[in-house]
């Protein structure tokens, strides 16, 4: 396993380079200068050559790169244009809110999802079926903004059962969850449904295997054939489509928290992107950058833990 | 043809695509106001009587805005993702095509395009661009490139190792002629059902730009914009937000179960799948 490990790591370098370079090219051609977008069109010549010089925009574009590499490779983000502060204070302050609201999602989509993927499967084309693949695809269809706007209406403006403002006092674990459960509810339902119709298709391939048959043949009762045998060998695309769904939960949540005005790194790139706070946004794609990456690697090491075959490969 | 309608969920989605598509291209005859004229004596109307569907902050109609802004939602979904299937498209074909180093590089920009969220990678090259209808269509385009190019290079693989293409070379017929005239009519089908899937995605993404104000600027009727507006005054007037969420998630949904169908239609070994 330590081998499969170093081995990953080592894999997930070239990755991290090639997205790193992708930000630095995207921040770099958009049309404009950045200097003159931040001073505006009435800026002296003289203040914006200050500017680049203090950006680094007067240095070649090899130099550029390379102090862009090795910045952010040794963890510095750089600071905001507006406030100056460290981009990793204003990301960390949010970091326990981001956190809770992300893992309770994918809680709520696996709990939800895997089941009734795999009941699907096994009443394949019965009501059950139909249900669940009608329900997963409505799902599916609901932007988050939507959906979380219609959950609010619902439960915290009809029913009041919920508060309409999200932003949690993180001391006070009653009014922390009470705040979590609409919008964890708005981005988890969603995921739910990505993960039935994932468990449903990989259940189906695998009910047909032999190794299904046989365990069912030696006496295994089905309920652990299903579970042990089945779902184990179901679950290589399951996890791999929880991974890639990581992408989807990130711009899933910056709609989430705008609806429910909870603090968040979605609430920071959209302040960034509406003061024209260039810094910043280059920053945060980095660090967006670094989640997708660890997120890739803990996707392959988990392939390692269902699947021992993957390995030794 | 016949048996893609027969599935029951192919059909209801294709009648609420039909409904949304009339009422876009109708819009000028049968919208009931102006979608953007305003009359202060009228906001806030609630549903029923003169307004339908009733009226927002500036007193215009809902139903004629839902009506006009259905013309952006299809908009920006048809002409973005068919500037994706034919760059994307291309550039998977060229690639797999070519094989060798330069396809195992080309596909890991690919793979680095498509692990960057798109709604993040969306909003920033809006924002940078500024909000106009291009491009809107540009970012979505951006998006989606790197799916249609893997969707296209699989067969591709394998195709060109066929006998009716080593033949079409040994006739002497050019590259582009084998890759173009005689590959790509094979992947058509995939490329096309992978398309309405991701139109579904493309008006998720824009209606979500418009909300948060990335989108063709006002008084432009959007859905997304809609629910910006409407969000804002959520506690004195929700039918300002019930009524384009539900258009946005007819179209969505339409377009998802047009593209399931599709895809069990044309690949019977997936069906129910």
């Amino acid at each position: 396993m330590i081998f499969y490990v170093i081995r990953r790591l080592l894999a997930a370098i070239p990755t991290l380079l090639a997205v790193l370079t992708l930000v630095f090219v995207i921040v770099r051609i958009v049309p404009g200068d950045p200097a003159i977008a931040i001073l505006g069109d009435r800026a002296t010549p003289a203040a914006v050559a200050a500017l680049q010089a203090k950006l680094g925009l007067d240095r070649p574009i090899w130099e550029q790169y390379v102090t862009f590499l090795g910045r952010s490779l040794s963890g510095d983000f750089g600071s905001s244009m507006v406030t100056n502060r460290p981009i990793l204070t204003d990301v960390g302050a949010v970091i326990p809110h981001t956190l809770d609201l992300t893992i309770a999602a994918m809680l709520i989509g696996t709990i939800i999802g895997v089941p009734a993927g795999v009941w699907a499967a096994l009443h394949r084309n019965r009501a059950i079926d139909v249900a669940a693949r009608l329900l997963s695809l409505i799902g599916l269809s609901f932007p988050v903004f939507v959906s979380g706007i219609f959950l609010l209406l619902a439960f915290a403006l009809h029913w009041r059962i919920f508060p309409v403002i999200g932003n949690a006092n993180l001391a006070d674990p009653v009014d922390r969850l009470t705040k979590l459960v609409l919008p964890a509810a708005t981005l988890g339902l969603v995921m739910a449904a990505y993960i039935t119709r994932v468990t449903r298709s990989a259940m189906l391939q695998v009910l047909d295997e032999d190794y299904m048959r046989t365990a069912r043949a030696k006496g295994v009762p089905w309920r652990r054939v299903v579970w042990r045998h089945g779902l184990r060998n179901a679950g290589l695309p399951v996890v791999t489509v929880v991974g890639l769904y990581v992408g989807i939960l990130i711009g899933n949540s910056v709609l989430t928290e705008i609806v429910f005005n909870r603090p968040g790194l979605g609430k920071i790139i959209v302040g960034a992107l509406n003061q024209r706070d260039y810094t910043m946004l280059q920053g945060l794609m980095v660090i967006y950058c670094f989640l997708i990456v660890v997120v890739n690697l803990l996707t392959d090491l988990t392939y390692g833990l269902i699947d021992p075959r993957v390995k030794q490969a | 043809m016949k048996r893609l309608l027969q599935n029951p969920t192919t059909l209801v989605g294709a009648i609420l695509c039909v409904i949304i598509v009339l009422g876009a291209v109708l819009a000028p005859w049968i919208a009931p106001y102006d979608p953007v004229d305003q009359s202060i004596l009228d906001r806030l109307q609630p549903p029923g009587g003169a307004f339908l569907l009733g009226t927002d902050t500036y007193g215009r109609d809902v139903l004629s805005r839902i009506l006009w802004g259905a013309r952006i939602s299809l908009i920006v979904a048809v002409t973005s993702i068919a500037s994706a299937i034919l760059v994307g498209g291309a550039i998977g074909m060229v690639s797999g095509y070519i094989g060798g180093r330069v396809d195992l590089f080309i596909m890991q920009v690919m793979d680095v395009m498509l692990s960057f969220p798109s709604l993040i990678l969306g909003l920033i090259v809006v924002a940078l661009l500024g909000p106009e209808l291009v491009n809107l269509v540009f970012a979505i385009a951006l998006t989606a490139i790197a799916p249609f190019a893997r969707i296209a290079r699989a067969p591709v693989l394998s195709l060109k190792e066929r006998a009716f293409v080593e033949a079409g070379r040994a006739l002497g017929f050019s590259h582009a002629r084998v890759l173009f005239v005689h590959i790509l009519p094979n992947i058509v089908s995939e490329v096309l059902v992978m398309g309405s899937l991701w139109m579904a995605t493309a008006v998720r993404t824009e209606a979500s730009l418009s909300f948060i104000g990335l989108g063709v600027k006002p008084p432009t009727a959007t859905w997304g914009g809609m629910m910006r507006d409407g969000f804002e005054a959520i506690l004195d007037a929700p039918w300002l937000s019930i009524f384009p969420g539900i258009a946005i998630l007819m179209l969505v949904l339409g377009l998802n179960m047009v593209g399931d169908g599709l895809r069990d239609a044309t690949d019977p070994k997936l069906s129910g799948t």
